[in-house]
């Protein structure tokens, strides 16, 4: 509908993962000023997932590409395969770094397309209102009319169609994909940065600084932009997270990396058909999609806990 | 069924003489982070069928919280100890399913602002029929006819009609007179009002406040009337209690309370209304200060660093509710108003310029005015 | 009445913007989209398919008769390698999407029917351990994707131990016994995804009501504390999760197309995914249409509802 929904905090995300559901002893500890052990072990998990994404190529692990065929299909810690080995005798273990390294990659890449452009855009209809915010919040509204997944799916789709004399490479698609999620996020974090813009833009100070004579662009990066800042980051931590799972729900329906490339999505999609089959070749990146959106929407709740705090003056 | 078996049973052999409610040594305190908060600290008083008695006292001095607690509606860190007898009984250590015998039936609530205390989603009749339904067991008819005949009884026109709207739908005044009807409904033989009449308009005031009485005399009712405005249990009570910092300071009968003022918080509550018959620009007389901290009070009198009558004394020694000569007439202060101690010790200040906390104290227009010690 | 009617006008228009983009979405395509399709065909055959689907036209032409096909039931049609027409995209359309439909009706009426009872019963004890152990219950389910839950119960509650079936579709009037029976597991995914996050939310709202004067109110009149809570507590407290409910239906549809590719369904999901694989973009373009419109509609109507179920607001846009 053309009209905004922002007498709801509630943001509708994709594929399920809400904002709403608070982090257990996030707000006590908050109110408390140390830092809980749940948040150590959240970060102390995504360092560990993030390194290992990252450092990849030079870490000790075996070929994800190439197995023995005397491997195949080896269960959890047999021969020397922490998660066993697929059909092919390709180490699960290794699949599952390379996999986060493609996986991380698109959901932090379209995450932060969604915080810059969209951030940006909200930071601005917040802030100058009136005729820029109308404008703006239409072509949001607009956009939101789309169920998201199915418009992320199509522009995948459509920007890298697979040809059978010409298939994707891993890096067409993953870029692709970075950019067809990250349109999608677009006007989500738009409409959260908005209404925090508008909320911060409506204090004093910031009109202390406009009445000082600066330039509006200078007030809105320099006053508005802290201040939303938290917000922004709590939401792009939960963000992180959705696109994960988004996309899982994209490699089911064969628009993610072609195999043999792995992401966490595909290795899990490629047996989705008999899961019986060799269930610990889904089972482990299913694990790891668990932990890393598990770790992410408890620091994303953390950071707003936190912040909220400012607010509710005790 | 049961409910209404059960209550006839409990209530079957009520004594018919003597007190209706007794209330003796009540506290209530509340476990928080920032400690004990001792809201009332050591309350009695009795009262009879078909009397009223007013609770004065400005905000947080414990006055609704008493009225609370005498009912038992207090949130779950609430430590409440004393003795509260109705009708002889003891009810004060009773749990939530025994007093829910007593609520609605027995003893009833009017609220502060009915806009709020009002479910915003419910039809007023149905408000009403809810009680009478589920404590009388009647037939829906015979409660719907009941809640108009009740509406009407409080003042509302085209109460039938107005069975079927929501409370939005009202004025102020119309919202508190359901709110009584509500009250009422299962013929209760005990009300409380807590402040019913402070979100309302003056003009509406009087008017609710006169229900109130009619209503209490037609059904001898007991009613303990709870309020920050001495002109409100002025000409409509029994006898008065004024409260501070969860203590009585002061318990007459009306006309001797109003006659005869002992405690200088009574005193200056007295002067600080404003009255038609000062020329205008008047100073308005408030007292300086504010109350104390009900978490860890100070010793001696609560009010001794805000009285302009206060002695070394009074700062050490906390003074006993005791009826100094004056029967049925009490009063807890080391130098009463209008005595021969309170008005040396009066002269003593004014002299010296000072109270025994510190505070300032002088005469300006005829009036003598204290500060706040800062 | 005005209002409606300017709502309709809204929906209508984004219905026309909605369907404008999808349908020069094949645009997008590199190259020459006739060679995706149409691999084996000759180019005077891809000529002519080409001027058939009006891609020689200017974007809004191509959209003018792509609407007025779309708008009178011809949603395009399935092409075979050498360009041959097949199937009729209506015909399978209209046999799917009821499925899809009827599955995200299921799982919301599971989901509130398991999801207010929790959020009542956590308000009510808020701060206990029922309450403190569903939150960390709640936290966990959340973070685990609708995809992960359906191939672990695939594995357990339907092969290993063989409980329910784990894939395809039998309609209502066929075998209502096993219609639902099939319809169980995806069911049970895209409900166990929602229930957290409805509970949670009906609780904060319930936890705010109880604090509120009009129930110390009605404790007065001594009415039990259940009755407080279902009859005086939960109405206020549901606007908050209705609006959820309604905002959410439009992600259900879009988890909902996952999963039916998962179990097998045969719904609109199933149906796009089919697309992809073959390459038909042109059916694609019609069923993503489909399911953006249903999405848009869905939307309206959830927000039409709203009034009627908050007098306040009833009356206020009356006033």
């Amino acid at each position: 509908m053309l009209e905004s929904r922002d007498s709801t905090e509630i943001v509708p995300t994709p594929a399920g993962v809400s904002t709403v559901t608070a982090a257990p002893g996030a707000d006590e500890a908050a109110h408390r000023r140390r830092m809980p052990i749940g948040a150590w072990l959240a970060i102390a998990w995504l360092v560990f997932v993030g390194g290992a994404a990252l450092l990849a190529p030079v870490l000790p692990i075996d070929d994800w590409k190439f197995g023995t065929f005397r491997d195949a299909r080896d269960g959890w810690f047999t021969n020397g395969h922490w998660f066993g080995a697929d059909e092919s005798g390709r180490d699960v273990f290794s699949r599952v770094v390379w996999g986060g390294r493609s996986s991380l990659l698109i959901a932090v890449g379209s995450i932060a397309i969604g915080v810059l452009v969209g951030g940006f855009l909200g930071l601005c209809a917040g802030y100058f209102g009136r005729r820029t915010d109308s404008v703006l919040s239409a072509s949001f509204n607009i956009m939101l009319a789309f169920p998201q997944l199915v418009l992320a799916l199509t522009l995948v789709a459509v920007l890298s169609p697979f040809q059978e004399e010409d298939p994707p490479t891993r890096w067409e698609r993953v870029r692709v994909m970075i950019l067809a999620i990250g349109i999608v996020s677009i006007p989500i974090l738009a409409r959260i940065t908005r209404a925090n813009a508008l909320a911060w833009s409506q204090r004093e100070f910031v009109m202390a600084a406009k009445a000082q004579g600066a330039r509006s662009m200078r007030v809105m990066f320099r006053e508005v932009l802290p201040n939303v800042i938290p917000a922004i980051l709590s939401i792009a931590l939960l963000g992180i997270g959705v696109v994960i799972v988004i996309e899982g729900g994209l490699a089911l329906f064969g628009v993610s990396v072609s195999r043999p490339d792995p992401t966490w999505g595909n290795m899990i999609a490629g047996e989705i058909s008999d899961v019986q089959k060799q269930p610990h070749v889904w089972q482990a990146p299913a694990l790891f999609i668990f932990v890393t959106v598990l770790a992410l929407n408890y620091l994303g709740d953390f950071v707003r806990s936190r912040f909220d705090v400012r607010e509710s003056a005790i | 069924m049961n409910r209404r078996k059960r209550g006839a049973e409990r209530f079957a052999d009520a004594p018919l003489d003597g007190a209706l409610l007794d209330v003796v040594a009540v506290k209530t305190a509340f476990e928080t982070d920032h400690g004990l908060v001792r809201a009332v600290d050591g309350v009695s008083f009795s009262l009879e069928r078909g009397k009223t008695i007013g609770i004065v006292g400005e905000s947080g001095c414990g006055k609704s919280v008493l009225s609370r607690s005498i009912m038992g509606l207090l949130p779950s860190n609430a430590r409440r100890s004393g003795s509260i007898l109705f009708e002889g009984r003891e009810i004060g250590d009773a749990p939530a399913d025994v007093m829910r015998d007593y609520w609605g039936t027995q003893m009833a609530m009017v609220f502060q602002d009915p806009m709020t205390s009002l479910n915003p989603v419910m039809k007023i009749g149905k408000q009403i029929t809810e009680s009478l339904r589920y404590h009388l067991d009647v037939s829906k008819d015979y409660a719907t006819e009941t809640a108009q005949a009740l509406l009407q009884s409080v003042g509302i026109p085209e109460a039938k009609r107005r069975l079927r709207e929501y409370p939005h739908q009202l004025s102020g005044g119309m919202r508190q007179r359901v709110m009584i009807a509500i009250a009422l409904a299962c013929g209760p033989k005990l009300l409380f009002a807590d402040e019913p009449t402070t979100a309302l308009d003056v003009t509406v005031q009087a008017q609710i406040l006169d229900l109130l009485q009619a209503q209490q005399r037609e059904r001898f009712m007991a009613m303990v009337l709870v309020t920050h405005d001495l002109g409100v249990v002025a000409g409509r009570t029994d006898d008065i209690a004024v409260m501070y910092a969860g203590r009585i300071v002061e318990k007459a009968p009306t006309r001797s309370l109003f006659a005869q003022v002992r405690h200088p918080y009574t005193e200056a509550l007295l002067k600080s209304i404003p009255k038609l018959t000062h020329p205008s620009h008047t100073r308005l007389e408030a007292i300086a200060g504010r109350p104390p901290d009900l978490v860890s009070p100070p010793p001696g009198c609560k009010f001794a660093p805000r009285c302009p009558y206060a002695q070394d004394r009074c700062l050490t020694e906390e003074p006993p509710l005791l009826d100094g000569g004056i029967p049925g007439h009490e009063f807890r202060c080391w130098f009463p108003v209008g005595t021969e101690a309170g008005n040396e010790a009066l002269a003593r200040n004014l002299a010296a310029g000072t109270a025994a906390a510190g505070q300032p104290v002088r005469v300006e227009q005829d009036a003598v005015v204290t500060e706040a010690v800062s | 009445m005005r209002t409606i009617v300017r709502r309709l006008i809204q929906l209508v228009v984004v219905i026309v913007v909605v369907t404008f983009f999808t349908s020069v979405l094949t645009r997008l395509l590199p190259g020459d989209p006739t060679t995706l399709i149409a691999q084996f065909a000759t180019p005077d055959e891809r000529e002519e398919l080409r001027a058939e689907l009006g891609l020689n036209r200017n974007v809004v032409a191509q959209y003018g008769s792509w609407a007025t096909d779309f708008f009178t039931g011809d949603m395009g049609t399935y092409y075979a390698g050498t360009g041959v027409r097949g199937e009729d995209v209506y015909d399978r359309a209209k046999i799917a999407l009821p499925k899809s439909l009827l599955l995200i009706f299921y799982a919301q009426v599971v989901t509130l029917l398991i999801a207010v009872p929790l959020g009542v019963i956590t308000a009510y004890r808020a701060g206990k351990r029922v309450d403190r152990w569903a939150n960390t219950v709640a936290f966990g389910l959340v973070a685990i994707p609708a995809f992960v839950l359906a191939a672990l119960l695939k594995l357990y509650l339907g092969l290993e131990w063989d409980l329910l079936p784990t894939i395809g579709w039998i309609d209502l009037t066929d075998d209502p016994v096993e219609h639902f029976r099939h319809a169980a597991m995806p069911v049970i995914v895209l409900a166990v995804g929602q229930i957290a996050v409805y509970a949670r939310l009906l609780r904060s709202d319930m936890v705010a009501t109880l604090q509120e004067d009009f129930i110390l109110m009605a404790k007065s009149k001594g009415i039990s504390n259940r009755r407080i809570l279902w009859r005086h507590a939960l109405r206020p407290s549901s606007l908050t999760l209705l609006t959820v409910a309604g905002l959410n239906i439009g992600t259900l549809l879009s988890g909902a197309l996952v999963i039916e590719i998962i179990f097998d369904v045969g719904g609109i999901g199933s149906l796009i995914y089919d697309a992809i694989n073959r390459r038909q973009y042109f059916a694609l373009q019609s069923l993503i249409a489909l399911v953006a419109i249903a999405y848009v509609v869905v939307n309206f109507i959830v927000d039409l509802l709203y009034t009627v179920l908050d007098p306040r607001i009833r009356s206020a846009r009356i006033a």
